[in-house]
């Protein structure tokens, strides 16, 4: 056999070696957790599956991705934008020809569980299966027998609106195989209940790092060993591991439990998706669940590295885009974010100085903040929230620019200034 | 006897708390705290302007002084979509009921002056015929006189029909034109999307622009409800809450 003709066929023997094993990874069904190690039990007093299935579904916020505003619960149609494209989440109710109306609780579990439809094409993980998988089966027939309960609604999925090639549904067969397995929950015996209990609500049905944790370019999580947060729905999601991203640790349990039930705290508040998450999902849970959540949320262990790098306070004489910013700020924001940043005590206005969200390495949030305002959450524990005026109609990207320059580098804060196009990239798509 | 000695005393101190806050408007008691509502509400002055009294040449409607029912309403339809505007519906997008029927009833306590109503070139001929629409409607089109619902002087029905002067000519078109393609929806029956439909493009130009030519009466407000005999049944008039 000549040369060439051999290395020809390695490399074909090679390729199709390669072919086959991503194959097998990315096709093949892990065999179903048999339920040996039990998981904590969620709403156990709840003993009818229905109402179980709903507080379940609540917990891990179901209906926000898969209802659309003005639409009935549960029908689907909501865009969902990623740097892939934008997903229509799909209609989920018991309509048979519509809906999910004639699968069977093993076609969901293996949905919840593996990402798989019942024909076995692989789903898309901007359904967080990645993180549903640790899920288990009597779990999973909660929420499904709680989904059969709900009125079928006739309504026909709208398809994703997808660049080139993340359209292709059979390259997620690789995607699998490089980046799923689907997984059960392990119960860390050297942690308590309540520890554990926290763990499976977060990394389970909370699925909150499917927004917290840095994704690679193929969208797949990548921030195991180097906690960074995520960029989500034109949003940017800070690590639950840096303490100065969202981290914790460091604020005490009742603190943790406010923000999460009631949307705000001593320390911040929420905003964006973060709002809806409180909103739709965390202020109906019990307070044991609450409570275990803030314990295993304070117990992550913590780094650094979300702020942005401080650069050297500048003298800023004849700087005139810092004066403008200056200037704009006292005009505009001072009155409620105090002439120093301080905030307010009464009514509670956040202080600016100081402040993690506003000094983060990504400016996004408070870009987002300045362009389109919003409240906390409406919840028992603050029913009447504060809020923050929009300003994308009154000042120029230019203005907001400056004037978050000036804010992320004054008082204390040392963060780099903002570039109006970074501004101008967050006036298009959904809000959130 | 206890009660005959302090019972006059609690009475003046509760009736003195009564009277102050019925002095103050906008404070009122969620989950039994007392709370101010004009700071909560700051958000909104940024496109409806300031306490909600917005010009007539912008495209932002005025909020200020219309009865609350209808306010309420609105806040509702924007955060459940049977209304839609991205950034209005992303401000109300996760409150509480409780929480926007008081931020309704804020705005509907204020009373502002109102500016001089915008001078528009619209001719005579299209003015008359939006007058007569408003006065008499069009009985062969089966269309109601706007009157007949909206108050003879124009300015609203307590508690859920608003007034129609003061607005934009912009905004207003733009109304029908939402009611006709499903963009705004109000309850079932919807009178008003019945009503948008059975209007030509010529009868909503000069509806909007008669509307917005109109001075809007010093002190105007709502005129005591409800609407007797709706000459076609409205969802929101029947379970006005
Ligand atoms: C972050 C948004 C999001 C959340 C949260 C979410 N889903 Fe989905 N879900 C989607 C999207 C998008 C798809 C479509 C995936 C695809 O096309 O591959 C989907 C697909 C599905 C499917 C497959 C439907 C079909 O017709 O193939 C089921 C079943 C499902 N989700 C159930 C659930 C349940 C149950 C929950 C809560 C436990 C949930 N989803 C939470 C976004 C979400
Ligand atoms: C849909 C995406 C999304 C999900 C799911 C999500 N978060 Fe968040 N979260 C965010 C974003 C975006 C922010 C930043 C904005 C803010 O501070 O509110 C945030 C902020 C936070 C903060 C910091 C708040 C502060 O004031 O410093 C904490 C803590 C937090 N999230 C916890 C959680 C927990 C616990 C869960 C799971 C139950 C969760 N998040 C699920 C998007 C999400
Ligand atoms: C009417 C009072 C008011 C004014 C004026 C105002 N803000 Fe705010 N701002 C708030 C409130 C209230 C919040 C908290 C919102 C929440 O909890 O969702 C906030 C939040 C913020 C945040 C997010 C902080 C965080 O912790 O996440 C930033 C950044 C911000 N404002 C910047 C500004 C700037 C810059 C201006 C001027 C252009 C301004 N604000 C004007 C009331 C105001
Ligand atoms: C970003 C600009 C913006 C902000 C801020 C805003 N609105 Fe609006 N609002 C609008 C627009 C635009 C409309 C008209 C939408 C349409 O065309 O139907 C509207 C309509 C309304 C209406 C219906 C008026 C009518 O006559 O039917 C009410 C009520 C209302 N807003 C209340 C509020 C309240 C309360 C707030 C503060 C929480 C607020 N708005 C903040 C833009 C805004
Ligand atoms: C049968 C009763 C009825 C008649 C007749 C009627 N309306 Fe209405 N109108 C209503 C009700 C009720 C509402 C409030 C709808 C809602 O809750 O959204 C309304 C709302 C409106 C609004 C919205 C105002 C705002 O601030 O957004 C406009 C504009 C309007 N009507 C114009 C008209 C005109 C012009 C006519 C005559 C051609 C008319 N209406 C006739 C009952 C009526």
């Amino acid at each position: 056999m000549s040369r060439p003709l051999r290395w020809l066929l390695g490399a074909v023997v090679l390729a199709a070696a390669v072919i086959a094993l991503i194959a097998w990874r990315g096709l093949r069904v892990d065999a179903p957790h048999d339920g040996a190690t039990p998981v904590p039990r969620i709403a156990a007093d709840i003993s009818d599956p229905v109402a179980r299935g709903a507080y379940l579904a609540r917990a891990a916020n179901c209906r926000g991705c898969h209802s659309a505003r003005g639409d009935e619960p549960y029908a689907g149609g909501r865009q969902i934008p990623t740097p892939f494209g934008t997903f229509r989440s799909p209609n989920i109710t018991p309509d048979p020809e519509t809906g999910i109306g004639k699968w069977s609780d093993t076609d969901f579990w293996h949905a919840l569980h593996d990402g798989r439809g019942p024909d076995g094409a692989p789903l898309y993980p901007v359904f967080p299966y990645t993180h549903y998988t640790r899920v288990d089966r009597q779990d999973s027939d909660a929420l499904f027998a709680y989904l059969r309960s709900l009125p079928p609604v006739d309504r026909k999925n709208r398809p994703h609106q997808l660049k080139f090639p993340y359209d292709q549904r059979w390259l997620l067969v690789a995607w699998r195989a490089l980046f799923f397995r689907a997984g059960t929950f392990e119960v860390q015996a050297d942690r308590d209940a309540n520890w554990n209990r926290g763990a499976y609500l977060t990394q389970g049905l909370g699925h909150c790092g499917a927004c917290h944790e840095a994704r690679n370019a193929l969208g797949a999580i990548v921030s195991d060993e180097d906690p960074a947060g995520g960029v989500v729905l034109d949003w940017y999601a800070p690590s639950l591991r840096a303490s100065d991203g969202a981290g914790v640790a460091h604020w005490s349990h009742e603190q943790v439990v406010a923000l999460l039930r009631d949307g705000v705290s001593a320390h911040g508040s929420t905003m964006g998706p973060m709002a809806e998450v409180v909103y739709e999902s965390l202020q109906h849970l019990h307070a044991e669940d609450l409570s275990a959540m803030a314990a295993y949320l304070r117990a992550l262990p913590q780094s650094e590295g979300e702020s942005a790098p401080r650069v050297a306070s500048a003298a800023h004489e004849g700087d005139k885009a810092w004066e403008r910013g200056a200037s704009n700020y006292a005009k505009h924001c001072a009155d409620c974010h105090g002439d120093r940043g301080e905030g307010k005590e009464d009514p509670g206005y956040p202080a600016l100085a100081g402040n993690r969200a506003v000094t983060m390495r990504s400016p996004v949030n408070p870009i987002r903040a300045v362009l389109y305002g919003g409240y906390a959450p409406g919840t028992a524990g603050n029913p009447a929230p504060l809020g923050m005026p929009p300003y994308h109609a009154t000042l120029s990207d230019q203005e907001i620019a400056e004037i978050l320059g000036y804010v992320r580098g004054s008082w204390g804060n040392a963060a780099r200034p903002i570039a109006s196009f970074e501004v101008t990239r967050q006036r298009t798509g959904p809000l959130w | 006897m206890i009660t005959s000695t302090t019972s006059p005393r609690i009475g003046r101190a509760l009736a003195t708390a009564l009277a102050a806050l019925a002095l103050w408007p906008c404070a009122v008691s969620i989950a039994g705290e007392v709370v101010d509502f004009e700071p909560r509400v700051r958000p909104c002055y940024a496109c409806h302007g300031d306490q909600g009294r917005a010009t007539p040449d912008g495209y932002y409607p005025r909020i200020a002084g219309k009865p609350a029912g209808y306010l309420f309403e609105q806040l509702l339809h924007f955060r459940d979509g049977r209304r839609v505007h991205d950034e209005m519906s992303y401000l109300v997008d996760r409150q509480r009921d409780d929480t926007l029927r008081r931020m309704a009833e804020h705005f509907a306590a204020l009373d502002l002056p109102h500016p001089p109503p915008a001078v528009l070139n619209t001719d005579a001929t299209t003015l008359e015929h939006g007058a007569r629409l408003v006065r008499e409607g069009d009985a062969a089109r089966e269309l109601p006189a706007c009157t007949a619902c909206h108050g003879e002087s124009m300015t609203g029905i307590e508690p859920a029909v608003p007034g129609l002067l003061g607005l934009p000519q912009d905004y207003l078109a733009a109304q029908f034109g939402a009611w006709r393609e499903g963009a705004r929806r109000a309850r079932e029956p919807d009178c008003m999307a019945q009503i948008a439909r059975r209007l030509e493009p010529a009868d909503i130009s000069a509806l909007s622009a008669w509307l917005a030519s109109q001075p809007v009466p010093s002190h105007a407000r709502a005129q005591a409800g409800p609407v007797r005999q709706p000459p076609m049944r409205c969802g929101v008039l029947e379970n006005a809450r």
